[in-house]
């Protein structure tokens, strides 16, 4: 599978090549402008990070993405094509201008970043692979897998990982493949394996579907790097920054305390950093072709991040998760957003 | 000599051979073979109806509107209702589903009249449905033209996808598939090996590949400014594909009308359009019906795969919802709805090719 995936990236690149940096659109604000809407890839649908509600719309913390973009540019954060891809076809999707933003949870490496044609934005979600165990194991710690059967959704680099990690600590597993994750839960539920492994903004979702979520226990570890952010295509540095900085925006919305309601009550405010964040002090969205109250739009329609994780994948939503490394760099996590000034 | 002869009245069947009684016995107890064949066979449906009926309708949730409305004994039909809009109409926007509402009362409408026999002006209402009504809905389903504001194809989804995919494909093949029929039975050697090469390459690929090359590959080979609209590289996509296997049905049809119609039909002084026309296809097409329509119940079938290009069909949009944070785990329910919406379509065609046959093999019937 992971030939399999790396052909189609060098197949990808190398189409890249042919077709040149022509291919690369020279002004994405502008068409954006006269589009009047953002282009923004998600995926097909991956709980809490990009899914159709109820009522048709997208949403998530990936979609909440594309919305502040397109709040920033447009001052309407509703001003979004959502186009839903899947693993493969996302980079083409960008590189081919069908997109101009990318926000599908996709892991940043080294490779993608340098060889593809690509710019990583930012990391709007620390994620990683985690377990998922029977309570009745008793099982406190990733360390304690010796020899346990494992349940693993086929085709991601989640198999690697985990084979990786078992052979660093010299452990044997029994790896039980599945295709897609219905079938992962059942095997799981129906005692296949002892322990279900998955990114870990998945676990949650995967655990809701067991018939007695409150059965299994997902172990603290977290046995690999898997930061995921929105994506852009090289070349448009204008482009690039707006898509950085919107998403600093609500990180740093989030450090000061600015939220969608507080943030009228926060125009006056005596802070600086709220001042200036706010377009109130200075016009600090000039430098991307934004109007002053780039950042408020975000702030206002969208939220800060906070606002975000709670609404899609934290306490308020069904998933759950805690925000434990995603927390603000000042309160323990790695989200460490630079200052707006 | 006179025999006094008198008529026995006419009685009834024996009782062991008339009744539901006998009936059962002569068809189901016929034996101690076949009497153990039964009870097993209704032990076995026993298992296999009672779970179900359980599962499907007595347990079943109906009412409610959020998944705390769905204890988890049985199906949870309310994720289906509160979903049943986006399965029909796909991500369409809701204030603008009347443009989708028109488009579907026209489409059965049409189909309905052409397929029940009784109702006259076939040939205009089969013009109008061919010609016309693809651009009304078109421009009824796309907008950005008499006001209607635009919705972008990346909207459409769910059921209304699928039936676009799956007629657009179908009639799309069907013309196309006749002309490399013809064109592979011609003997003009240019025509002949074009048909085959055709015909042979696109059956030999899988429909996944075309569909992944369409909307994977073509894009970086073409011109930044020339973009293609996804649907379209689909739908072109399973038209081709499509067109080709067609071809294969109707060069069956066609070998299996005897050489002598055709020879008959040129010693009339009959042009080649003309023999092919109003002698050959007549009775060929005919014979084809259930080669067609099993044709087109598989593409109904495969116009799914359009799944893995992100394009929302019937099945995408169910899959799509069961990520939804908030319906998480009722996949069975989901998966149960598409099946059986496509069984009603695929269960339809099925009759009426039946019913066609019917009528028009009057000479053929064996």
């Amino acid at each position: 599978m992971f030939n399999k995936k790396n052909a189609v990236l060098l197949a990808s690149a190398g189409a890249l090549t042919l077709s040149g940096v022509a291919s690369v659109q020279a002004d994405v604000l502008e068409d954006t402008r006269s589009r009047g809407a953002v282009q923004c890839g998600v995926s097909d649908g991956l709980p809490g990070f990009s899914a159709p509600n109820d009522s048709g719309e997208w949403q998530g913390l990936d979609v909440d993405i594309c919305r502040a973009v397109a709040a920033a540019v447009l001052g309407d954060a509703d001003a979004v094509n959502y186009i839903s891809l899947n693993a493969v076809e996302r980079f083409t999707a960008l590189q081919s201008g069908e997109v101009d933003v990318l926000s599908r949870n996709t892991t940043w490496t080294t490779t993608r970043d340098t060889t593809l044609g690509l710019n990583f934005a930012g990391v709007t979600f620390y994620d990683g692979i985690g377990f998922m165990v029977n309570r009745d194991l008793g099982l406190s710690g990733a360390d304690e897998l010796d020899g346990a059967a494992i349940c693993i959704q086929s085709g991601t680099t989640t198999e690697l990982n985990v084979a990786d990690y078992f052979r660093a600590n010299d452990m044997a597993f029994d790896p039980i493949v599945f295709d897609t994750s219905e079938q992962t839960v059942g095997g799981f539920q129906s005692g296949r394996c002892d322990v279900l492994t998955s990114d870990s903004s998945q676990l949650a979702a995967l655990r809701i579907q067991l018939d007695d979520p409150e059965g299994a226990v997902i172990l603290p570890d977290i046995i690999s790097k898997e930061p995921l952010g929105p994506v852009v295509r090289q070349g448009d540095d204008t482009w690039f920054n707006i898509v950085k900085w919107s998403l600093f925006a609500m990180l740093n919305a989030e450090e000061y305390g600015i939220s969608s309601e507080n943030v009228d009550d926060m125009m006056d405010s005596e802070n600086p950093d709220v001042a200036r964040i706010l377009g109130q002090d200075g016009n600090y969205g000039e430098g991307m072709g934004l109007e002053a109250d780039w950042a408020y739009n975000i702030i206002s329609q969208v939220g800060n991040y906070a606002e975000s994780y709670d609404r899609n994948v934290g306490m308020d939503s069904p998933l759950e998760i805690e925000r434990g490394i995603n927390a603000l760099w000042n309160q323990g996590g790695f989200h460490y957003a630079p200052p707006i000034r | 000599m006179i025999h006094n002869k008198t008529m026995i009245d006419q009685r009834p069947a024996p009782k062991s051979t008339i009744g539901p009684m006998a009936w059962l016995r002569g068809n189901l107890f016929n034996g101690p073979v076949n009497t153990l064949f039964t009870l097993v066979g209704l032990y076995v449906l026993y298992l296999l109806v009672v779970p179900t009926v359980q599962w499907a309708i007595i347990d079943a949730n109906w009412v409610g509107t959020t998944r705390e409305d769905c204890t988890r004994e049985g199906a949870c039909w309310v994720f289906v209702k509160a979903r049943f809009t986006q399965f029909i109409y796909g991500l369409y926007p809701r204030s603008e589903l009347w443009r989708a509402n028109i488009v579907f009362v026209g489409f059965f409408a049409l189909i309905a009249w052409l397929a029940i026999p009784r109702l006259p002006l076939k040939r205009w209402v089969a013009v109008f449905a061919l010609v016309v009504f693809p651009v009304i809905a078109y421009v009824l389903l796309h907008g950005g033209h008499f006001g209607l504001p635009r919705v972008p194809t990346h909207r459409w989804g769910g059921l209304m996808l699928t039936l676009l995919l799956a007629s657009v494909g179908m009639i799309g093949a069907l013309p196309i598939g006749i002309v490399l029929a013809l064109g592979r039975r011609s003997s003009m050697p240019i025509v002949k090996s074009f048909s085959v090469v055709f015909i042979e390459f696109w059956r030999g690929v899988p429909l996944i590949t075309v569909l992944f090359m369409a909307s994977v590959m073509l894009p970086l080979f073409l011109p930044s400014d020339l973009s293609v609209d996804r649907l379209i590289r689909a739908l072109i996509g399973i038209t081709l594909f499509q067109s080709a296997y067609m071809a294969e049905v109707i060069r069956g049809g066609l070998q299996a009308i005897p050489r002598g119609q055709d020879e008959a039909a040129a010693a009339l002084g009959m042009t080649y359009w003309k023999r092919m026309g109003l002698i050959v296809m007549p009775q060929a097409l005919k014979m084809m019906i259930p080669g067609i329509v099993n044709t087109f119940i598989s593409l109904f079938k495969d116009t799914t795969l359009v799944m893995i290009i992100g394009l929302f069909d019937l099945l995408g949009i169910v899959q799509a919802a069961l990520s939804d944070s908030r319906w998480l785990g009722f996949s069975l329910e989901g998966y149960v709805f598409a099946a059986f919406v496509f069984w009603i379509f695929c269960f339809s065609m099925s009759r009426y090719s039946q019913y066609l046959e019917r009528r028009l093999n009057t000479g053929h019937k064996r």
